[in-house]
């Protein structure tokens, strides 16, 4: 299949890309149509951009989305990275297989029993503990809970690459454990954090099931709002509000990657400086 | 940490496995316990299954009639099976959209490589809800295809995609090809060209060596790309709801309707874990052995 075999694969890769995209380029140009009628062309404007900033509703639901994405990222890099540590440091330890087990089902439980399971627990803790109260909390209580096992794979996978020598030597030099990993081990696996915490941002934001089901009256996060208005059908400040969406998420995707990649080559040049 | 002594252990290892015990394994013995309950009118709306007494003591109240409803009640049952039929269908077309795309992508140049690997994991980071919301505006009556085909003149009368099976599919397909993409390519990058070379030099036209080495060795991809496919395909709540047809049976849909439309809670609660039990249960064991082939 030489040249003709890779032309038909590369139109065949152009292809399933010009899937992946097309509807969203549409969606962006239909944010930029002053007609609300989906069919009709009725000339380029920003209006409905405008009329976000005039959504109350809209604005609660992107304040009360980006609170729970930073406190739930937040807390799920922590509880990932030490789960990644325990996993990849102590061979053997109770409840190794344990942890391991509740690390990975998270990524392939169905959301929609996962948020069934703990709407049932946390309404039970209501009845014995009087806490806690369902909205903010147990919506970051849920969402820490997906994303820590997206954490620990990724930090995981880059712990287990990492060349212990450095914390060894550290530790020959006298630094505790602790002041070792601080200083040697967290610079190391920092990239990995830092994309994790960015992936767990990206799908607390993103998270309509679970949510919803462990959400309480009255709270209401972004994506819930956005499915009950295009539930009932075409809303042109919707197109307006997911093509911020969509592009602002790309644009901090893109740079923090093109930053992280520059201060990797720079780690890496002083490293070779640093043997020479 | 070797020199960490089993005291300083137990403050790294403690504080994941108490909160995902708490909130992740645990969640499921309640709703193991209210699978038993009735629904009540009350808040919450079920009946307590154990209740402790300084008079009787502890009292169990369990019913089977919610898994009795499950297996007697036709529309479960259709469900489930629907839901498998419509994931299995389409993981095989992502199957066979992807695996060019990611054999494309591994033959590629490593500087291409890297920002075609980038433009497909995109999307993966966007937005999921919006992307089924953005397919809509492609896919509707008035929408993109059917403005293109009806100026060509290609067809009369608009498609109906919207609201049917088809669209549920389209839905799978354009929402998860990336995760068939991306494990395909790390397993056909991985494979040694000097297999293929060996094969050419013994004789294989480029297509029989592909038959014989790369696509047999691409197997663990295969797998790996159509499990993250059909797993989460089998539950999916947001495609079924937003592109399919009022009468779509997927799993995830019935459950959801169950759950905030008839506020039966022990039902649902019944469904999740007949669920488990159904689709996780046989996926944990499968890896579990898999696990311990490669092991050995």
């Amino acid at each position: 299949m030489e040249r003709r075999g890779s032309l038909f694969l590369f139109s065949l890769l152009c292809f399933g890309i010009a899937i992946l995209y097309l509807p969203i380029l549409v969606l962006i140009g239909y944010s930029f149509n002053a007609s609300p009628l989906v069919n009709v062309w009725g000339g380029f404007s920003t209006a409905w951009y405008g009329a976000l900033w005039h959504n109350r509703q809209l604005l609660e639901a992107a304040l009360l989305s980006l609170e729970v994405a930073v406190s739930a990222s937040t807390g799920a890099v922590v509880l990932g990275t030490l789960a990644a540590v325990a996993l990849v440091r102590f061979a053997r330890f109770p409840g190794r297989l344990l942890l391991t087990g509740m690390v990975n089902a998270p990524l392939v439980m169905p959301e929609i029993i996962t948020g069934i399971t703990q709407l049932l627990l946390f309404v039970s803790m209501v009845q014995l503990l009087s806490w806690p109260h369902r909205g903010f909390t147990t919506i970051v209580i849920s969402h820490v809970t997906f994303c820590t096992a997206y954490v620990t794979i990724t930090v995981q996978a880059r712990l287990a690459s990492a060349d212990r020598s450095l914390e060894e030597a550290a530790m020959d030099l006298g630094a505790g454990p602790a002041r070792a990993f601080l200083e040697i081990t967290l610079p190391i696996i920092a990239p990995a954090i830092v994309s994790s915490w960015l992936l767990c941002f990206t799908l607390s934001l993103d998270d309509l099931v679970i949510s919803s089901f462990v959400s309480g009256p009255g709270a209401s996060t972004l994506p819930m709002v956005i499915y009950s208005k295009v539930k009932l059908g075409v809303s042109p400040d919707i197109n307006a509000l997911a093509s911020l969406i969509v592009c602002g998420v790309g644009v901090i995707i893109l740079s923090a990657g093109w930053l992280m990649r520059r201060a990797e080559r720079r780690r890496a040049l002083e490293l070779q400086l640093a043997e020479q | 940490m070797r020199t960490t002594g089993s005291a300083g252990r137990w403050f790294i290892i403690l504080p994941p496995l108490i909160f995902l015990l708490l909130f992740f394994l645990i969640p499921f013995a309640f709703a193991f316990k209210i699978s038993f309950a009735e629904t009540a009118a009350r808040v919450p709306p079920f009946s307590d299954v154990l209740t402790w007494t300084h008079a009787h003591g502890l009292r169990l109240a369990a019913t089977l009639a919610n898994y009795r409803y499950l297996l007697t009640d036709e529309l479960y049952g259709a469900a489930y099976l629907f839901s498998l039929r419509t994931a299995f269908f389409a993981t095989l077309i992502c199957l066979a959209l992807g695996y060019p795309m990611a054999y494309a992508i591994a033959r590629a140049p490593r500087a291409t490589q890297s920002v075609l690997l980038l433009i497909i994991m995109l999307p993966f980071w966007t937005s999921f809800l919006l992307r089924v919301y953005a397919l809509e505006g492609i896919i509707r009556d008035n929408g993109l295809l059917n403005t293109v085909l009806l100026n060509l003149g290609l067809i009369e009368h608009p498609l109906r995609i919207m609201r049917t099976n088809l669209a549920v599919y389209l839905g799978i397909i354009y929402s998860y090809l990336p995760f068939m993409v991306l494990p395909l390519f790390a397993t056909l990058e991985k494979l040694d060209a000097t297999l293929l070379e060996a094969a050419a030099d013994l004789g294989s036209t480029p297509w029989r060596a592909f038959l014989d080495v790369t696509l047999p060795l691409s197997i663990p991809g295969m797998i790996a790309g159509s499990m993250l496919v059909f797993i989460p395909a089998v539950g999916e709540f947001v495609i079924p709801s937003l592109l399919g047809g009022p009468n779509n049976l997927m799993i995830g849909r019935v459950l959801w309707d169950e759950f905030f439309g008839n506020h039966d809670w022990p039902v649902a609660a019944a469904v999740a874990i007949a669920f488990l039990l159904l689709l996780v249960g046989p996926i944990a064991i499968y890896q579990y052995y898999n696990v311990r082939q490669l092991e050995a």
